[in-house]
């Protein structure tokens, strides 16, 4: 049982016209980049349900372009952010699709490529009010919500490593919040979501990349509350 | 910490101490966060600024929303006040072009404070703004009924919802309309009583209201719904400060509210399957904007 504070009621600050399908959408877009952990060079994006239906005149496809900049829900550059990823050598792509069952009506799926060339594949789903849900990253099974400092480990799947990533952030200061770790059909990899108290630091994620058997690691800012 | 679940109990708190009803959710806010006044305060002032900014974007750049349904209804308000005079007085007709104008806004993807939503986003600021240039009031005393407001918004949330897709435009125009009117009269000088009148008085006047944005959009009928909510506002203010009384209080009426938000079916819940979005002209503007075949 949560207890609402007046922020809640006003607030957030935000580019409309929608909670779910404009600040959402720049959140998911937001997360996504930070789980690519560079800067994006092109992407590949699918609507679905409400978002699909009703994309263009809530502005969904300019917020999650602005995430994808690294934007937050109250800049007010996404209503011209398409123009500025075009300027920026952004290349994107929005399509609509069918199907997805049984899931949030909300949905979007995201293939990012990075300037390094390193592709990620996330997603997510906008659940209201501007909160949102990544349900999916590459071909692990999540639930990263973004309102804490996130942290994402992909490690193969050997006993004890969970226990050394929680070491490196024990020695740092960093509080867990929450983890969980999730292992794709193959078996052969693992994907750790840690949610923190503090701020995850540089020196917490180098400390874990330098890890052996670590694939790559990438954290995930809070979203801004707090105007 | 408990939760805020009634109005009468805050009016009542606010009359034994002799302080306002801003005071009371003040104190709550700073408990909850474990934080001085100052660094809340400071927070809701952030949030005015940006409310200001709107109402002035809104003015001198009217826009027109992504589909471009609607956009500029506060231009022609304001020119038709000025060349012809107005039926409703100036008062309320200054607070319906402000609240359509930041409603625009928000239709054209400008920067808003939801409050409590992004399609209700006009009442608040334009109700408070309008009362306090007319009663004088400075920049405080609106912060002050800011507080307020979201008090009144906070056990409407609790209690019935704050969401159209849950509850109808009821809770989210309807809402802002109750949380402006109660605050308008705090901002006024009004009692706390008198506060929870008003509040009482608007949200009566709405219930029942169904969301039904054509297209699905936050545009049609949700534009025009806030300038009637910024009138209902300071109507439902004017009677309290006159003294009327809402016989229903503020608690029963929202609880009427949650009641008939439950029983609302979903088709006028936000999904444009029902009232106004299933019109025909309706579902030709969905069909013309691509949202259905
Ligand atoms: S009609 Fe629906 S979307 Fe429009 S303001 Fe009312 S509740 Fe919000």
């Amino acid at each position: 049982m949560t207890i609402k504070s007046v922020f809640d009621i006003i607030g957030p600050v935000m580019i409309g016209p929608s909670s779910s399908h404009t600040a959402g959408a720049a959140r998911i877009g937001r997360m996504a980049r930070s789980i690519l952990g560079e800067e994006p060079k092109s992407a590949q994006i699918y609507l679905y349900g409400s978002f699909a239906k009703t994309y263009k005149g809530h502005g969904t496809d300019r917020a999650l372009i602005g995430g994808l900049m690294g934007m937050d829900a109250d800049d007010s550059n996404i209503k011209t952010a398409p123009e500025l990823a075009a300027k920026h050598g952004l290349d994107v792509e929005i399509r609509t699709g069918t199907g997805l069952e049984g899931t949030h009506p909300n949905t979007v799926h995201i293939y990012l490529t990075g300037v390094s060339g390193r592709k990620v594949f996330v997603g997510g789903s906008s659940v209201g009010g501007g909160n949102v849900l990544v349900s999916r990253i590459n071909d692990f099974d999540v639930a990263v919500q973004g309102r804490y400092p996130t942290l994402l480990v992909e490690h193969t799947d050997i006993p004890g490593m969970v226990g050394r990533i929680t070491t490196i952030l024990g020695g740092s200061g960093i509080n867990i919040a929450e983890m969980r770790t999730a292992r794709n059909e193959k078996g052969a990899g693992a994907f750790t979501v840690i949610q923190t108290d503090q701020p995850v630091t540089e020196k917490v994620v180098t400390g874990i990349a330098g890890l052996p058997d670590i694939i790559t690691v990438s954290k995930i800012l809070p979203f801004r509350e707090v105007i | 910490m408990r939760k805020i679940l009634s109005v009468a109990d805050i009016v009542t708190e606010s009359e034994n101490r002799h302080c306002t009803i801003s005071e009371i959710v003040i104190e709550r806010e700073q408990k909850l966060h474990e934080a001085g006044r100052k660094e809340i305060w400071d927070r809701m002032a952030g949030l005015w600024e940006i409310m200001k900014q709107s109402m002035v974007t809104a003015e001198r750049n009217p826009a027109r929303s992504l589909s471009g349904l609607v956009g500029e209804e506060n231009k022609l308000l304001v020119e038709y006040m000025k060349t012809k005079g107005t039926l409703a007085g100036e008062g309320t007709v200054q607070a319906a072009a402000r609240a359509m104008g930041v409603a625009a806004l928000n239709a054209s993807m400008g920067k808003i404070v939801a409050c409590p939503t992004a399609g209700s986003c006009g009442i608040v600021p334009a109700v408070l703004l309008t009362t306090a240039e007319k009663t004088g009031a400075g920049k405080e005393k609106i912060i002050a009924a800011l507080f307020t407001a979201a008090g009144i918004g906070m056990v409407i949330d609790e209690n019935a919802s704050t969401s159209g897709a849950e509850g109808g435009c009821q809770v989210e125009c309807g809402a802002a309309s109750c949380m402006a009117a109660a605050a308008a009269v705090e901002l006024a000088g009004g009692a706390p009583a008198q506060a929870a009148h008003a509040g009482a008085i608007a949200l009566k006047s709405v219930i029942g209201l169904v969301c039904d944005p054509v297209a699905g959009l936050v545009e049609v009928p949700c534009v025009k719904r806030n300038a009637i909510g910024a009138g209902n506002a300071l109507l439902a203010a004017d009677m309290a400060l006159a003294g009327i009384k809402s016989i229903i209080p503020l608690d029963e009426v929202i609880g009427a509210a949650a009641q008939v938000g439950r029983i609302m079916p979903d088709s006028l819940k936000e999904t444009a399957e029902g009232g106004l979005a299933a019109t025909p002209i309706a579902r030709e503007i969905a069909r013309r904007l691509g949202v259905t075949k």
